[in-house]
């Protein structure tokens, strides 16, 4: 699926803390990661594991302060994302990367209407005179599937049901038909029924469009249908990437492994996260060891002295581990 | 909403008559004898007729009875009959409410009284809600900024040190020591020239510096605690997230859901500013409804207390209720039906 590999997104090395009151909070510690164009590329992890962290940091939504970018480039389109102005990194925002929050019950201004919110986005990006916008406003909403589009655009939030509700939030993040989305556990919210709905008209769209998606998930089943490959984060760090077979059929990382339980099967409907034993790691220091070698059943001593950097374990695979489970023996 | 608004000013009519009586009982109960304030010299008799002319030997009841339809019906009429100059019945010989003190129709007093609290009260209340919304956003924005620092030491001092301190230590500064503003409120003066307009304004200055100051001081708070709740939501990330600019994300998406209990505040706090009358108008004498509402109680005018009172209640009444549709008005998830 990505014969022609053409970059839009390049992350190297990108760290994400939190100055809290209570401590430094290393959320992403050192990610880097491709997407391609038009490509799905889904991102897994347990709470906690930094992946909205991550995709927030790209566009610099986390609050700042507490929150810093320690390090780290994010090119997108020839320019890096995190050292442009505000004011061009503004252009970006909802114009050609458009954004899917997790929770669509609170993501959404309250006092201002369906049709307002999706109009702001036109008149920041786009030339639409603003007479014509509600038509287009309109059209957004009959794409993401909304019945009687026209009359929703007067309706305020409240006045809609939560799948109706992301559907407006996905209707804003394509509103200036973005070469990115990032969506951010778009159906966690959200019953199964409509949940394969969204995700119907996501993968519509991408196909239309030929945009390129960022899909955080807790659901294996969801990835497993539609990514072309996956990220797996940990502690926040990538601990493997693979394309969605590679990575269902032969996990190299025992974290992976751990999650996908022990016989992964990539028709197995709405796979979840299975609990892996232990606590989840700190997130007070920066890793110096491998943060899953307390829960690691390969464990050996240079996990618990040396952090592995993401390796490459196959083709188009990469995985942070020191154990080489394939042959039984360190790497 | 109409139907909320009516239902709402009917229910509020039964509550101002229970009101109304409770301030008679306690008015009642209260010692003082306004025949007491007259010479020594007036004979016995001469004493008893006038406390029956004042109909003070009524039934407690009957009193409030009395009371109630003067202010319910003959006032009402009168103030009909006055704005449009026509005469209803028997306009002539129509009982009014009259002060004991003074053998005027109190309401007539009032409404003398009133322009002088105005400007003063409401001129503060104006400017400290200039003030205080804008120190308020800016605080929030930059929270923890040499700015917010200034302004909560400010704010601290403002609310915590009342007015009657504050008050009394701007006379003894600007007035005694230093000579630049008079020291009392001069009612008489008329504004007719740009030198009155320049005495107007200087008399004028100290009440309204010191009680903008201390309301201001709770509004910014109050408007900061807002914004900060909802610089943190959700709906303001989505909104930087569509590339919504930093001004416009702050005037249009958190302020609108700050303003919200902000404007209900400031509703509230209206009938307020003539309760606080009564402190500040003794400080700086100015002679408005607070000195008189002072005055009456010091010479046992029962009809005048009476009638101040309950316009104060009317107005905390009619303010709520104007606070409650604000909220309705300014946030769609309200509805009142
Ligand atoms: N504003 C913040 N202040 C302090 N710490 C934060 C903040 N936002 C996130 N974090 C911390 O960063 C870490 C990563 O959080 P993140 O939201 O990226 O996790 P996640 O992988 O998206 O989890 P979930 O699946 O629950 O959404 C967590 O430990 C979290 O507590
Ligand atoms: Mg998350």
């Amino acid at each position: 699926m990505t014969q022609a590999a053409t970059p839009v997104l390049d992350v190297t090395d990108l760290a994400t803390r939190f100055d809290t009151q209570d401590g430094m909070v290393h959320a992403v510690n050192g990610v880097s990661f491709t997407l391609n164009r038009g490509e799905f590329l889904g991102v897994v992890g347990e709470s906690g594991s930094g992946k909205s962290v991550t995709m927030m940091s790209l566009l610099r939504l986390i609050p700042i302060p507490p929150g810093q970018i320690v390090s780290g480039k994010a090119m997108f389109e020839g320019q890096d994302l995190l050292a442009m102005e505000l004011e061009d990194l503004r252009s970006v925002r909802g114009g050609r990367i458009g954004f899917i929050f997790q929770d669509p019950l609170t993501s959404l201004n309250p006092v201002l209407t369906v049709g307002h919110q999706i109009m702001e986005s036109l008149d920041i990006h786009t030339d639409i005179p603003e007479k014509e916008r509600p038509d287009r406003a309109q059209q957004l909403l009959e794409l993401v599937g909304i019945p009687a589009a026209k009359q929703r655009l007067d309706n305020f939030p409240h006045e809609l049901s939560g799948g109706m509700r992301q559907r407006v939030m996905i209707a804003m993040a394509l509103a200036c038909s973005p070469r990115v989305i990032i969506a951010d556990e778009p159906t966690t919210a959200l019953d199964v029924t409509i949940q394969a709905q969204i995700i119907e008209i996501v993968k519509e769209l991408r196909q239309r469009l030929g945009t390129a998606v960022i899909w955080i998930t807790h659901d294996l089943g969801v990835v497993a249908g539609l990514a072309d490959r996956v990220i797996v984060m940990y502690g926040g760090q990538i601990v493997e990437e693979a394309t969605v077979s590679d990575l269902y059929s032969d996990p190299k990382h025992p974290y992976t492994r751990g999650l996908l339980g022990s016989v992964p099967r990539l028709d197995q409907k709405g796979l979840k996260l299975v609990n892996i034993k232990g606590q989840p790691p700190s997130l007070w220091e920066r890793p110096a060891s491998c943060s899953f070698a307390p829960r690691c059943p390969y464990a050996f001593d240079r996990c618990r002295a040396e952090n592995p950097p993401l390796m490459d374990v196959g083709p188009g695979h990469k995985a942070a581990c020191w154990w080489d489970v394939d042959n039984g023996r360190p790497r | 909403m109409g139907r909320y608004v009516i239902r709402r000013t009917l229910f509020a009519i039964p509550t101002l008559i229970v009101i109304s009586l409770i301030i008679f009982a306690i008015l009642d109960l209260a010692p003082g004898d306004p025949a007491a304030n007259l010479p020594l010299t007036i004979p016995a008799e001469v004493r008893e007729a006038i406390r029956e002319s004042l109909g003070l030997n009524d039934p407690f009841l009957l009193q409030w009875l009395k009371w109630m339809r003067l202010m319910f019906i003959n006032e009402p009429l009168h103030t009909i009959e006055s704005i449009f100059n026509v005469c209803i019945g028997d306009c002539e010989a129509r009982d009014r409410i009259l002060s004991w003190s003074s053998r005027a129709p109190a309401l007539d007093i009032i409404w003398q009284r009133m322009p002088q609290t105005l400007w003063v009260l409401g001129g503060a209340f104006i400017i400290g809600a200039l003030i205080a919304i804008p120190v308020g956003i800016v605080s929030a924005y930059r929270q923890y900024s040499w700015f917010d620092n200034l302004g909560t030491f400010f704010s601290t001092i403002g609310f915590s040190v009342p007015t009657f301190f504050t008050g009394i230590l701007a006379i003894i500064i600007f007035s005694v020591a230093l000579g630049w503003f008079p020291s009392f409120y001069d009612t008489t003066l008329v504004v007719n020239s740009w030198d009155t307009f320049v005495l107007q304004v200087k008399q004028m200055i100290m009440p309204v510096v010191v009680l903008s100051l201390f309301n201001a001081a709770a509004l910014a708070r109050f408007t900061r605690a807002s914004m900060l709740d909802n610089l943190n939501e959700d709906y303001v990330r989505t909104a930087r997230s569509k590339g919504v600019g930093e001004t416009k994300v702050v005037m249009v998406h958190v302020l609108r859901n700050s303003l919200i209990p902000v404007v209900t505040l400031l509703a509230l706090q209206i009938p307020g500013i003539f309760g606080g009358a009564i402190i500040t108008e003794q400080i700086f004498r100015i002679n408005g409804i607070g000195q008189l509402l002072i005055a009456a109680i010091g010479q046992s005018d029962v009809p005048m207390v009476q009638t101040l009172t309950f316009i104060f209640a009317v107005l905390i009444v009619l303010f709520n209720l104007i606070a409650d549709v604000t909220y309705g008005v300014l946030d769609p998830r309200i509805r009142y039906d």
